[in-house]
């Protein structure tokens, strides 16, 4: 029984990377480990057919509606929306934008809700942790609106001071920015009390699902999250797509974010009204083809079983955890446990980029580098991280690779 | 002494040796290790080589006609990189270092990881470099 278990599962694993035609090949002589899913993920060919039978066959712009591919494309886009809000049940098609990736969700709800409810004295909290994308955006708009904008220290593992996040909080926090899961470490932040205790005051809360969303079930109903972004690409989806969610009842009072055509109901010199949801947030030709490509990994994902996959992940992350640890000389960064598809390390007297040349020397993709985290890397007094992350499609072999590529860098490096 | 292109031509017959990348990083690894000691003195502030990811510092002085230069970085790899121009450019007269393209690093089988530093650290230590080269001809005149 156990053996017929194991084998399916064996089977599933090499069925999905065979949907991934990117991962057979060689890289310097080596077969390609690519750990470098974090900064974005590879895309399956029903991701790349889907994209090629669009522009081949249904191309054109869409709620145009005089003709017979303007409503094919108009179909498309739509029920790719439909999808999407399937794909983190959403409650509604209006409460889902298609934005260019997590960084554009981010500009779009600093701009449109800080210029709507953001007041002078009021404060914003968002935390050490995060992406220089969950930082800049608010800094300008807080600067702009006379905002203080609070930060969340984390502690030695990396994790969320929960004791000083509560001492920031209070009834004049109108906002709480935070990744869901680190991208520099893989920490998985206590979203659920961070989002309980925000309602509590009346804060809003904003998720960036960047990291999250390529390895969790999402819920955003259950979560009970105002807003949430993330992008397409680390999704298994086209570059330049991505998913901005807000509760109808913000998204309704928000002001637009860009204008111009889409976004509108009727222009007069006298005056604009502007478009119904979700139209009012996409102004301009919107990327169709990106949108039926983000649908269609949604798709992709939902057809498996999740909660197998969901293990087979954090099996895979624990075995590469474990066998790091063994070697002398490494310290992680972020928590022991709690973290999802990412591993953050230095080895003592090494610097990190000399081991990202010498692992990709030996067909291992990893990143190096502050991860567009430098408030973090200060925190923590480092330059930057080697950062292994995983997806759906790596295997405990490829983890043996790279602990095995990385020990002869070591060597070389020593 | 070796002209900057006949000592390139050698550096490409040097790095053909290798078929696997790893062996040719081991021997950018050793130039690097070769390269004589920078005083620790020397390295200050205004010689750290703006523009690389790792920390480079780089420093010259003219002898007898020639610039001879001196460098470190806190990165393995990129001090082998920095060895390589060293090696090709140090003790060679000012007016061949400015006029020097360097054709020869494009011929050495480190593609990709001369690819992630050109963006940002190979032009920056050359650019450094010429300048050196440059201060001391018009110094000179």
């Amino acid at each position: 029984m156990s053996t017929e278990t194991k084998v399916t599962a064996a089977l599933d694993l090499a069925k999905i990377r065979a949907d991934f035609p990117i991962l057979d090949q060689e890289v310097n002589g080596r077969p390609l480990v690519y750990l470098d899913n974090g900064a974005s993920s590879q895309k399956p060919s029903v991701v790349i057919d889907a994209l090629s039978r669009y522009y081949q066959n249904d191309h054109s712009n869409v709620h145009r509606g005089a003709h017979e591919l303007s409503n094919r494309a108009t179909e498309l886009f739509e029920s790719a929306r439909t999808t999407a809000a399937k794909f983190i049940n959403a409650s509604s098609e209006r409460e889902i934008n298609f934005i260019k990736g997590t960084t554009e969700g981010i500009n779009l709800l600093a701009h449109s809700f800080g210029r709507k409810f953001l007041l002078k004295g009021d404060n914003l909290i968002i935390s050490e942790l995060e992406h220089h994308s969950n930082i800049v955006p608010w800094q300008l708009i807080c600067a702009e609106r006379e905002v203080e904008l609070r930060v969340v220290k984390v502690n030695e593992d990396g994790e969320w001071d929960l004791e000083h996040f509560y001492s920031l909080l209070d009834s004049k926090t109108k906002l709480i920015s935070t990744a869901w899961v680190s991208n520099s470490m893989g920490t998985i932040n206590p979203v659920e009390e961070i989002i309980e205790a925000a309602h509590k005051v009346s804060a809003a809360v904003h998720l960036d699902a960047a990291q999250a969303a390529p390895h969790f079930i999402i819920d955003v109903q259950q979560l009970d999250v105002d807003f949430m972004s993330f992008s397409g690409h680390k999704v298994f989806a086209p570059t330049g797509t991505g998913i901005f969610y807000g509760k109808e009842k913000w998204l309704l009072e928000m002001l637009p974010y860009q204008a111009g055509g889409e976004m509108i109901k009727e222009v007069d010199f006298g005056g604009t009204t502007f478009n119904d949801l979700p139209f009012k947030f996409e102004a301009g030709t919107p990327n169709i083809g990106g949108a039926i490509g983000i649908a269609e990994a949604f798709k992709y994902l939902m057809n498996l079983d999740r909660v197998a996959l969901q293990e087979h992940e954090d099996a895979v992350l624990e075995l590469a955890t474990n066998l790091l640890l063994e070697i002398p000389g490494v310290k992680l960064l972020g928590p022991r446990n709690n973290r999802a598809g990412v591993v953050s390390f230095n080895i003592e007297g090494i610097h990190p980029s000399d081991l990202g040349h010498l692992l990709d020397a030996q067909g291992i993709a990893v990143r190096t580098g502050h991860h567009c985290c430098q408030p973090l890397m200060k925190r923590f007094n480092i330059p930057g991280t080697c950062r292994a992350s995983f997806s759906i499609y790596n295997t405990k072999d490829e983890v043996h690779l790279f602990i095995a590529a990385l020990k002869k860098a070591i060597i070389m490096l020593k | 002494m070796a002209s900057i292109k006949e000592i390139g031509q050698e550096l490409i017959e040097e790095f053909e040796i290798f078929d696997d990348q790893m062996d040719r990083y081991e021997h950018l690894i050793d130039l690097g290790n070769a390269l004589p000691e920078m005083k620790p003195e020397w390295k200050t502030e205004d010689r750290l080589v703006k523009g690389c990811q790792s920390t480079v510092w780089l420093y010259a002085e003219a002898e007898d006609q020639k610039v001879k230069f001196y460098a470190d970085s806190n990165t393995v790899i990129t001090k082998g990189i920095i060895a390589l121009l060293v090696r090709a450019l140090s003790e060679q007269k000012a007016d061949d270092i400015i006029a020097e393209d360097l054709a020869f690093i494009d011929k050495i089988g480190l593609r990709a990881m001369l690819t992630s530093q050109r963006s940002n650290g190979l032009t920056a230590m050359i650019q450094r470099m010429k300048l050196y080269a440059l201060g001391f001809k018009n110094a000179a005149q």
